[in-house]
């Protein structure tokens, strides 16, 4: 078969909170979902400054490690930051996923960020630092240089985890290529 | 375990690409690091029914009244890199309205808004992948990147696709556009056939008589990877 272009990305602008946000994209799950967390963090440019215009969207497994409609679980978030830089989202925590070898992932969630200056999203991952063990074996973490695998890790937060992303500059996030 | 074919580097553009200015404090400048493509990479969310309704992506008729401009219809095929339609797929678009001006806080242009246009439409893909929306040509614009800067009329897009993997946000533009050559985004790409690619093309076959003109932009995201998987894709 023909293989065909791929077509190029763009990035969404300064006025994506034009089309993209849902009223209920910052919940995963509903307000009073048992086992509810919040995570929430701010993004940073390469200055330190709070980036207001940025979209970060979540996809994950359900506390099983399951994927898909069936599981009755939307497993995606959807948030712009606000004028603070500020996102948020309502989810439950993601169960042990399995590598292509077979050998269990920690808990985590993966992570699309969308900004103005940005001509493509980018992509981290959300680990927990309640799960140190689970860290430690988990075999994408292990591909991450050891000094800043602490950016890819959430530390608990009134409610739930916080995660803050630095596009650049020092504690700059791990982003990966997918 | 499906996986999907990277890209080799042609395609997207490059995240620091300077002559963008809001790029330089804004790309990053460490080694990304490779993400093998697990369960969580190659699952997706299939979302979108129950979230768009039929009038949603005709997005010239507001409660009232119709949008001003050049009536418009834009479609295509949303399919991967192997020729596959992706079906039943959110697409997501914003636009300016057809006087260059978005419906935004920040938007400060001088150029009158339209209280019939928002400039937000979605839809889902048929079962062949295909999508329409009417609307109207947006205007051009300008920005403050550089001294006289106008953005080429676009419509922004945004795809979920199947798998986490093809998530997808550009830009359609329009023929012939003579602010191509000074457009530092549509050239952040560096290949002219991929940048190319963003240029929908009038199509006659899909303009309305006495109606509306039509424009065709496909859509390719990324496909899965040729090696032989233990398991069978199901898509």
């Amino acid at each position: 078969m023909t293989e065909l272009g791929l077509t190029p990305s763009q990035t969404v602008g300064p006025y994506l909170s034009i089309g993209l946000p849902w009223p209920d994209g910052p919940e995963v799950v509903a307000p009073g979902t048992p086992g509810a967390v919040r995570l929430a963090g701010t993004v940073f440019d390469g200055t330190g400054a709070v980036v207001p215009d940025a979209l970060i969207e979540t996809w994950q497994a359900d506390p099983a490690g399951a994927f898909g409609p069936e599981t009755g679980f939307r497993g995606f978030g959807r948030c712009p930051t606000d004028d603070a830089g500020d996102w948020a989202i309502l989810t439950l925590k993601p169960g042990i996923v399995p590598d292509r070898g077979g050998r269990p992932q920690a808990p985590h969630i993966d992570v699309s960020v969308l900004a103005r200056g940005l001509l493509h999203r980018v992509v981290t991952r959300i680990y927990f630092a309640d799960e140190a063990e689970a860290n430690a074996a988990d075999p994408v973490l292990a591909t991450v240089p050891e000094h800043r695998r602490s950016t890819l890790v959430a530390v608990a937060a009134p409610g739930g985890y916080r995660f803050d992303i630095r596009l650049q500059g020092d504690h700059e996030t791990v982003f990966f290529a997918i | 375990m499906r996986s999907y074919r990277r890209d080799d580097g042609t395609t997207h553009p490059p995240l620091l690409s300077p002559g963008y200015r809001s790029t330089v404090l804004r790309a990053p400048r460490e080694q990304f690091v490779l993400l093998p493509h697990t369960l969580t990479e190659v699952t997706g969310p299939l979302l979108g029914e129950g979230r768009v309704s039929a009038e949603d992506s005709d997005l010239t008729l507001a409660p009232g009244g119709e949008a001003q401009g050049q009536r418009i219809i834009v479609h295509g095929q949303v399919r991967d890199a192997d020729g596959r339609p992706i079906p039943h797929t959110l697409v997501e678009v914003w636009q300016a309205n057809a006087a260059g001006r978005y419906q935004h806080r920040w938007d400060q242009h001088d150029a009158p808004l339209d209280p019939y246009f928002t400039g937000v439409g979605r839809c889902l893909t048929d079962s062949d992948g295909n999508y329409r929306f009417v609307t109207v040509k947006p205007g051009a614009y300008p920005w403050g990147n550089h001294p006289n800067a106008w953005r080429p009329a676009h419509i922004h897009f945004s795809l979920l696709g199947r798998a986490f993997t093809q998530r997808l946000v550009t830009q359609m533009y329009f023929p012939d556009d003579p602010l191509f050559a000074y457009d530092p985004i549509f050239n952040s790409i560096r290949d002219e056939k991929a940048r190319q690619r963003l240029v929908s093309t009038f199509d006659l076959s899909a303009t309305v008589d006495s109606w509306a003109l039509g424009f065709r932009f496909d859509i390719v995201l990324a496909g899965l990877d040729g090696t032989p998987t233990e398991e069978p894709h199901d898509d």
